[in-house]
């Protein structure tokens, strides 16, 4: 009886700190769509450029650690100034569907330029963390947690806090608010729209070179990356599109309930029902409570 | 506005008709003669542009943003692999028919989230129904007759007891299919039905105050665009794959879809055609400049990164100066040309009368 706890807790807390890493994708997310109300689709292309970039520059280049994440996250910067330029900027009165259809495209281009830039072979990301689990914590709790999720649990904490008082108690997170409430609003007041869109999607790119990291170290950098990435749109539905906190949340119950689906339900049906597990929890929530867990409540107007 | 002479469609459309079933039955036919032509280009062509109809129907017309097109191609292929190996008696059309029926009854299901969500929430949801039906048929060893390598031989098409195993044969499978779907297509689109779609996806709000049935409406269209997508997906398989694998409708065939959805021109029929031939021959076009002009100096996978790229760039461009996609642009310069032929002939008349 006590070892199937363990093992249920194991699962759980394998699968809560697995869910992390979906977090760390959503949050690049909530970000972009909290100040511009930009739905990005190449969240999870930014994740496989940036970090396959990062990977380039070490492997290629023989460049230090440190040094090839700061291009890495130069190069993002770079990502969000052209986006904005040449993205946002003439879809500025567009609709949301418009402007959603064109995040597609842009991850199509991100995609592609990175695969025609470094090749499309999976590259092994070693960030001198272990994917195995601890010994003091397997010695002392009787719980193997591999040290990767560890780390990525941390990262996860240490962004989403820094993110939220950045949101709430900076002069920039009050313009990233008013932008994200009203952009026509916000720019008529003296707000700089075109900073604010560049400041965001720089972050967000920063956001998805962590989150690739993570990734990269545990399944190898390599296209399959944008397809784990796509599981962060279930993480925001059920966290709320435009909440920093939901986007955690969200992950680790996606990440939860997973990782248990598939260890006691899964065998039944010939396992991998991770693959979809998460999609239809996010359309019970659809149902029940569209605007997530703690997203605002959808108002649309006639 | 013309006239309808039959049904909705005007002397202009039965005149088109007559020509594309001209170009198609006669000319084609007697002029391409190799078969890779068949196999590689029309045949895939006629299929994947059914599905992209199937798309248009809920994402041009309706105005939902669905992204499970494959899915529902696989529910097709694998319903029409059943139908023929256990119930013999219906026939090919018939199974084509049922088919796409099964595929219909999971558009359904999976397009009920549909009303109470709209945007990338439905995107999500849909995206559902791409990953459920690939992993069902993947783990339930019914669907696949219990086969074991993975790869299952598609079973020959045998209409009214003549088989149609040649390229040429399979192709004339597929545009009778299209074509007849094509039409029905066209004709819902004009009629009541197609307004219908076409005020849910302008305002659904006040569709619903007018009297339209959200409920009814999108469940139609739901279930329409999986019955295309299925009935594609079965001739997919059938004519142009002729294996059944879920492998092969897996999330990037329906992000192709929806890329000759949109590139082609939201809410048109024609731009479905338009945007599937585009997709499909843009790449072909790509390597053959590969290895003609750089003499194959260009990795392969570089070509296809790069076409990755244009078609990412495309599909931006296109959002931003012309979101009705290349039908519009084609409806553009056919405008253009007009007025130009107009004006000169207008002013070629007001000359005369001066001299």
């Amino acid at each position: 009886m006590v070892d199937e706890l363990l093992f249920f807790m194991e699962v759980l807390v394998g699968g809560l700190l697995a869910g992390t890493m979906y977090s760390l994708v959503a949050l690049g997310f909530v970000l972009i769509f909290k100040a511009s109300a930009t739905f990005n689709f190449s969240q999870g292309a930014m994740v496989f450029f940036s970090v396959l970039a990062f990977c380039g520059f070490m492997q290629d280049f023989n460049i230090p650690f440190v040094l090839a994440f700061i291009l890495a996250a130069l190069l993002m910067v770079v990502v969000g100034l052209c986006t904005e330029r040449f993205v946002l900027r003439p879809l500025m009165n567009a609709s949301e569907d418009t402007v959603l259809m064109a995040t597609i495209g842009l991850g199509y281009v991100l995609e592609g330029l990175a695969q025609a830039a470094w090749g499309v072979e999976v590259r092994r990301l070693d960030l001198g963390i272990g994917d195995f689990p601890v010994p003091w914590i397997a010695d002392n709790l009787k719980l193997f947690i591999s040290a990767l999720d560890i780390t990525a649990g941390l990262v996860a904490a240490i962004m989403i806090i820094g993110l939220f008082l950045l949101f709430k108690y900076t002069k920039i997170g009050l313009g990233l608010r008013a932008v994200a409430d009203d952009a026509g609003a916000a720019s008529s007041i003296g707000i700089p729209l075109k900073h604010i869109m560049l400041l965001v999607w720089s972050a967000a790119g920063v956001v998805a070179l962590v989150a690739g990291c993570m990734w990269g170290a545990r399944a190898g950098v390599q296209f399959a990356l944008v397809d784990l990435a796509l599981k962060a749109l279930p993480v925001l539905i059920i966290g709320g599109f435009s909440s920093i906190p939901g986007a955690i949340i969200g992950g680790l119950i996606i990440g939860a309930v997973e990782k248990v689906l598939e260890v006691y339900i899964g065998p039944f049906f010939g396992g991998a029902i991770e693959g979809w597990a998460p999609y239809v929890l996010a359309i019970f929530f659809l149902l029940y409570r569209p605007e997530g867990l703690f997203g605002e409540k959808i108002i649309r107007r006639v | 506005m013309m006239k309808p002479v039959f049904m909705t469609y005007t002397k202009k459309d039965l005149i088109n008709l007559a020509v594309c079933m001209v170009l198609s039955v006669l000319v084609i036919p007697s002029f391409i003669t190799t078969e890779y032509w068949y196999t590689s280009i029309l045949i895939p062509w006629l299929c994947l542009a059914l599905a992209t109809i199937g798309q248009q129907i809920v994402m041009g017309y309706t105005g939902q943003l669905a992204l499970g097109a494959a899915g529902f191609m696989a529910a097709g292929a694998f319903a029409m692999f059943n139908l023929i190996l256990r119930v013999p008696d219906l026939g090919f059309v018939g199974s084509l028919i049922v088919s796409g029926l099964i595929a219909a009854a999971f558009g359904i299901l999976f397009g009920l989230p549909s009303l109470k969500v709209r945007g990338i929430y439905l995107m999500v949801a849909t995206l559902a129904s791409q990953f459920f039906i690939i992993w069902m048929i993947d783990k339930f060893g019914w669907f696949k007759n219990y086969d074991s390598s993975g790869i299952i031989t598609a079973q020959d098409i045998v209409i009214l007891g003549k088989p149609f195993t040649t390229p040429l044969a399979m192709y004339f499978v597929c545009l009778a299919v299209t074509t007849v779907l094509t039409l029905l297509a066209m004709n819902m689109a004009r009629g009541s039905t197609g307004r219908n779609w076409m005020a849910v996806r302008d305002m659904d709000i006040a569709a619903e105050s007018m009297g339209v049935s959200l409920l009814r409406t999108k469940v139609q269209a739901f279930a329409i665009s999986a019955f295309y997508c299925g009935v594609a997906g079965a001739l997919f398989a059938f004519c142009y794959l002729k294996s059944l694998e879920p492998v092969a409708f897996d999330i990037k065939l329906s992000f192709k879809i929806l890329f000759m959805c949109i590139l082609g021109g939201l809410g048109t029929i024609n731009g479905a055609f338009i945007g599937a031939a585009f997709i499909l021959l843009f790449p072909v076009l790509l390597n053959a400049i590969g290895n003609n002009v750089f003499h194959g100096a260009i990795d392969a996978t570089i070509i296809s990164s790069i076409e990755q790229v244009i078609f990412g760039g495309l599909m931006i461009i296109f959002m931003i100066y012309e979101p009705l996609g290349m039908a519009k642009l084609w409806e553009n310069i056919k405008q253009k040309w007009k007025t130009k032929i107009q004006s000169s002939t207008s002013l070629k008349s007001s000359l005369g009368k001066k001299t």
